[in-house]
């Protein structure tokens, strides 16, 4: 069983909601990346998703892209971000990392040589933004091969048919970005969300997560109300932005309460 | 022979092509594959099409003999397709027209676009105020500061040109931008991308659009050479007119296919746009391609002298064709381009915009080595009225 898989099935006995939080990997600095994502941990982070930065993110709002920028500007790399992860498995081996990223960085490295690395140094699963279902067949299989978990995104303009051939290819837990537009940006309709996740429940066994747009525990909570898994980037990472010599415990401190609401309003 | 039917039902070009984008904008896709599926089978769509080419751009353009350049670099005869007499002053305007047709046929009301010199963003300009649609035009703020003339222009004809501060804040962020704007406005909007690039169908969707440019070639140089060119000439950087005059000649084995990309300063100091000559293939804008990057995968910032060359990236097409040896990609600098300009200027009373500058250059170093019967077509694809501060400031002029 994948560490994701057994994550959330924890979860799922437990009656709670997993917690998601995404950063980008060296933003504010490089050195900063491996202690942030134990703080994320500590305050209550079930599986996180860490960012590989890119020079063209077209599917990022303002904040994902200025992460992306200053991480660049210290000449972060794949294979950096690789590193940080077998770091960060030095002391933590249960919670699981998914990459998230664009197709290029990736095809760079070559997929072959890629999936073997990643599974070395502790990845788990891999979102891919930039590659639907279609462009990845083999991409996708061959990560499975790796017990590395392939994420798709579904979005609120997918079809019927659509979510089953996602449903069908993906593993880990189906991604559903809650609004049409880039990463947090500020027009998350709750009341698509809840008609939505049900129509894809229908078409999967996998969890559901929910990202794109939650930015407090109040819509983390009402998004909670109908998907498996809360995942919030764009938020966390102005947390890291406004004050970068205070990231530590400014994260800490804007995912607790968060991790309270949903844990009052579900766990049993 | 296998008649050339590419792309394949996915947009692939071989290895090339395809649809690299988020899944908010799987569906759009959906649609307007289908909707352009229904329009180029609808003999009225292609007599709309035909009609404006004809009544609103001026086509066809004139394919003209420069016989004193001709004459001056002492070999083979210099043919001109003179995409620079089009309204806007530019091939853009084939497949804006097109574009925007389809948007009207698909009842969105807004479009969008990005731009790098603003040719294309003039041409959207235009075409949105001639169906009355609402238009916002993505262009960095880069490009913004050096094309202060092409931003009036949009400005006066009802655009609203937004500029982009993100990334290298030139065109291939322009692009990303637009892309995020149709994410966000996905149901009223219509993205009028402007060259061959993008995922598909837009590849294939404008090289259709722009084939219009190699359908009358083959006509006019039958009228006036009694036989088809030894090589056809165009500049490279997305590749949009030169697709256009290539693609009908594809089936045309005995005429070559010479893409000039922009060596910049030269390919060997790293500072130019030659993604084909000196790339790797890669995924960016919704497509594999091939693409300047560094050893990350990120992409590297490109330079020409002219902007709308000024791309990391080029249209699956062109990658295509370039693997199977149909055509071949050659790269000429910044210098060779200006000397070109200058020659055609003074010798032909004719301002070639920079880009096709390029392809002037190439066709001047090949004709003297090819005999006085040879013949070279070079794709003119736009004027170079906007270039001309540019130049000044290359002579250490201020205009």
């Amino acid at each position: 069983m994948s560490r994701i898989q057994g994550r959330f099935e924890a979860l799922a006995k437990a009656k709670r909601k997993a917690l998601i939080p995404y950063i980008t990997a060296g933003d504010p600095t490089p050195s900063m990346s491996v202690p942030l994502l134990h703080a994320l941990v500590d305050a209550g982070a079930d599986i996180l998703e860490l960012g590989v930065p890119f020079s063209d993110p077209m599917a990022d709002g303002p904040v994902v892209q200025r992460s992306g920028e200053r991480a660049l500007k210290h000449g972060v790399g794949l294979s950096d971000v690789l590193g940080m992860v077998g770091e960060f498995r030095r002391r933590d081996n249960a919670t699981p990392i998914v990459l998230m990223g664009y197709a290029n960085p990736i095809e760079a490295i070559g997929t072959a040589r890629f999936l073997p690395q990643a599974k070395a140094a502790g990845i788990d699963g891999v979102i891919v933004v930039d590659y639907p279902p279609e462009e990845c067949v083999e991409f996708a299989q061959a990560a499975k091969q790796h017990d590395i978990d392939p994420i798709f995104l579904l979005a609120p303009t997918s079809t019927e048919k659509r979510i089953h051939e996602v449903a069908r290819c993906g593993s880990g837990y189906l991604y559903y970005v809650s609004l049409r537009g880039v990463t947090g940006a500020g027009h998350l309709d709750l009341s698509e969300v809840s008609k939505r996740i049900p129509q894809i429940r229908a078409a999967t066994k996998l969890p559901i997560g929910v990202g794109f747009g939650i930015r407090d525990a109040e819509s983390a909570r009402r998004v909670a109300e109908t998907a498996d898994a809360v995942v919030i980037g764009s938020r966390l990472i102005q947390e890291i932005e406004a004050a970068p010599a205070e990231a530590l415990t400014r994260v800490k401190s804007f995912l607790r309460p968060i991790r309270q609401a949903l844990d009052a309003s579900f766990s049993k | 022979m296998r008649m050339y039917d590419l792309p394949d039902e996915r947009g692939h070009f071989g290895p090339y092509g395809g649809i690299f984008v988020a899944e908010t904008l799987s569906q759009a896709l959906d649609e307007l594959r289908e909707a352009y599926a229904a329009a180029r089978s609808d003999a009225q769509f292609e007599a709309e099409f035909r009609y404006e080419l004809k009544h609103y751009v001026g086509r066809p353009s004139p394919i003209y003999h420069a016989r004193r350049l001709s004459e001056q670099c002492g070999g083979a005869q210099i043919y001109i397709k003179r995409e620079d007499l089009n309204h806007t002053g530019a091939h853009k305007i084939n497949n804006t027209i097109g574009q925007a047709l389809l948007a009207r046929r698909m009842k969105k009301q807004r479009v969008i676009a990005e731009t790098g010199a603003g040719m294309h963003g003039v041409a959207t300009a235009t075409v949105a105020a001639r169906y009355a649609m609402e238009c916002v035009v993505y262009m960095g703020v880069e490009d913004v500061r050096r094309q202060a003339a092409n931003v009036h222009r949009m400005g006066v004809l009802g655009a609203k040109v937004v500029p982009v501060e993100s990334g290298s804040k030139t065109l291939k962020d322009a692009l990303n931008e637009a892309m995020r704007d149709w994410v966000t406005n996905v149901e009223s909007t219509f993205y009028i991308i402007g060259t061959v690039a993008g995922p598909h169908p837009y590849p294939m969707m404008v090289r259709d659009f722009q084939s219009v440019i190699g359908e009358e070639s083959i006509q006019q140089m039958q009228e006036m050479a009694g036989r088809q060119p030894d090589a056809v000439i165009a500049c490279v950087g997305g590749g949009s007119n030169a697709m256009g005059i290539f693609h009908p000649y594809i089936a045309a084995k005995e005429v070559r296919l010479v893409g000039v990309e922009a060596a910049g300063e030269g390919l060997e100091t790293g500072k130019h746009a030659a993604s084909l000559c000196a790339g790797r293939p890669g995924v960016l804008h919704g497509n594999r391609t091939y693409l300047l990057q560094d050893a990350n995968g990120q992409i590297t910032e490109t330079h020409s002298v002219s902007a709308g060359l000024d791309y990391p990236g080029v249209g699956p097409e062109h990658a295509w064709l370039k693997d199977n040896g149909r055509a071949e990609y050659v790269a000429v600098t910044d210098d060779e381009a200006l000397a070109a300009f200058h020659a055609l200027c003074r010798s032909e009373g004719i301002i070639p915009a920079l880009e096709s500058a390029h392809a002037v250059a190439q066709a001047m170093k090949m004709a003297p080595k090819l005999p006085k019967s040879a013949i070279l077509l070079v794709n003119l694809s736009g004027r170079g009225d906007k270039d001309l501060h540019t130049v000044a400031e290359r002579a250490g002029k201020k205009l």
